[in-house]
């Protein structure tokens, strides 16, 4: 008998007292984590259906493969193989690890997760149904210290969704100064994507929170002060961005298959 | 106006006890610890309850109501329904003294472990000067009133008795940070205890700390995420690993 149930605490036998529905946020959580999870695979080896001039796929760029469709690549840059031993390879998988890397460390969604995937806790003061607890002490969890690693790799591709949203403002004749609905996707999904970067625990460290004395370093003070307002909002920007790049790659990939059209408004 | 409430008290010690009923008037405007007073003098007249301030500053009422970690002083009954049954039991991370009251001793020990404030040896009384924007981060931290409601609902020790020797809390990774941020404060090897001794590898960021802090301190973005942050400086940063820099650290 561990935890609650120890001997010299009080002898109560519910796990929880709690009378409010505190299962909701974690089954509301799970729900929607686990649609993502079970979509964003589908997508990740479906390999195809990702690229419609001017529109790419946000789970799709940078298109690095010999095996990405004409146009989706940038400037034409195909360092790797469309095949790893024989296995034809999907372009969306050589660089899916770095995003999702990104928030499968996030300090945000490791307390989401923790709590609806692991049910450590399932929320607070429910006993948790584990027997042994180690945190982030060992392997794998250590790895939850790589966050930082992510981080700079997921600025890089912000860079690359947001050069994605700017070409998008092309007809399909590769002509300047069009606008369509899926410009629009894109472009919400990449500015999205900077704000949850920008508002992340690791580049409010990185900014200023590291230093010691603020009053010597007063421009990454002034960095440091803007970013933990952001900060306050990563929650909210983890959710809007998760569903911005969702929703993007289903809108490309409709149009890709002709389902929808992309209406240009000039 | 007064109303008759339902109240459901623990009674007991570290070797029994249980849940009793009682009804209890309640004026408007009182909190669960009136109403507890009310049934100590009149219904149970032995009912142990540790109090003091009654306007939560002291941190003394720390029970949980209804299955949540809060100080009775500030907890409203028009908070609850007008048929629900108010719950009343003591914290449930520490060993049970009687009835609402635990021993909490835990925490002071763990207080002993954390090393003190250190300012450098020649600074004399009198001369330590610092600018605001360099303490504000710590001054949060100084809200604490060590209500251990924090302590009480980390799933770390709360689910894991064993836990207890190796993790010190999140009442105490706010007071390494306070120190690790203080613009004086010169001892050099905070984070790396943080994580080698005081556990913070343990705590996985689920934030119920922070849920419960009745100073609404935040616990997890403004102490434990810039620890654990600082402790990935010197030992898993990407850019530190390759110029070197971790090595020749670890050896100073």
């Amino acid at each position: 008998m561990s935890g609650v149930f120890s001997p010299t605490r009080a002898k109560i036998k519910e796990r929880t007292l709690r009378t409010d529905k505190w299962w909701l946020q974690p089954a509301i959580t799970f729900a929607v984590l686990f649609s993502f999870i079970i979509y964003a695979t589908f997508r990740a080896f479906e390999g195809d259906n990702y690229f419609v001039e001017p529109l790419i796929s946000p789970f799709y760029s940078p298109c690095l493969s010999q095996a990405c469709v004409e146009g989706s690549t940038i400037f034409g840059w195909t360092p790797v193989s469309a095949e790893i031993f024989n296995f034809a390879l999907s372009p969306a998988l050589i660089i899916l690890i770095f995003p999702l890397g990104f928030r499968m460390t996030c300090y945000y969604y490791r307390k989401a997760y923790y709590r609806a995937f692991w049910l450590s806790p399932p929320a607070c003061a429910v006993a948790e149904p584990h027997s042994k607890y180690t945190g982030e002490t060992r392997a794998p969890l250590i790895l939850q210290n790589a966050h930082r690693w992510f981080f700079y790799a997921g600025l890089l591709f912000n860079v690359f969704l947001t050069y994605d949203a700017v070409i998008s403002f092309k007809n399909a004749e590769g002509e300047w100064g069009h606008m369509s609905v899926g410009s629009l996707v894109l472009l919400a999904s990449s500015t999205l994507l900077w704000f949850y970067s920008l508002s992340c625990h690791t580049c409010r460290h990185t900014v200023g929170g590291r230093l010691k004395h603020f009053s010597k370093h007063p421009i990454r003070y002034k960095l440091w002060s803007w970013v933990s307002v952001l900060n306050h909002s990563h929650q909210q920007f983890a959710w809007y961005s998760l569903a911005a790049v969702a929703f993007a790659d289903i809108y490309v990939r409709q149009v890709a298959t002709g389902a929808w059209t992309n209406f240009y408004f000039f | 106006m007064a109303r008759k409430i339902n109240l459901r008290i623990w009674r007991g010690d570290s070797t029994n006890g249980g849940l009793q009923d009682v009804q209890v008037e309640a004026n408007e405007g009182e909190v669960v610890l009136d109403v507890i007073h009310r049934v100590q003098a009149t219904q149970m007249g032995d009912l142990a309850v540790r109090w003091n301030c009654k306007a939560g500053k002291c941190g003394s009422c720390s029970m949980e109501i209804n299955g949540k970690p809060r100080l009775a002083c500030m907890t409203q009954v028009a908070a609850y329904g007008e048929d629900e049954t108010i719950t009343v039991t003591p914290l449930r991370a520490f060993p049970v003294i009687k009835d609402l009251v635990t021993d909490v001793s835990f925490n002071y020990q763990k207080a002993m472990e954390i090393p003190a404030y250190a300012p450098p040896a020649d600074l004399k009384p009198g001369e330590a000067r610092m600018e605001q924007v360099d303490v504000e981060r710590s001054q949060e931290f100084r809200k604490c009133i060590e209500c251990f409601l924090c302590q009480n609902t980390c799933h770390v020790i709360r689910d894991h008795e064993e836990n207890k020797k190796s993790f010190a809390g999140p009442r105490f990774f706010i007071r390494i940070a306070e120190l690790d941020m203080h613009p004086l404060d010169i001892l050099k090897n905070r984070k790396r205890t943080a994580q080698e001794e005081h556990g913070l590898g343990m705590c996985n960021i689920t934030k119920c700390c922070t849920e419960v802090c009745p100073e609404h301190i935040k616990i997890t973005d403004n102490a434990i995420i810039p620890m654990k942050e600082r402790v990935v400086d010197i030992k898993y940063d990407p850019a530190r690993m390759f110029s070197g820099l971790l090595k020749r650290e670890k050896r100073n």
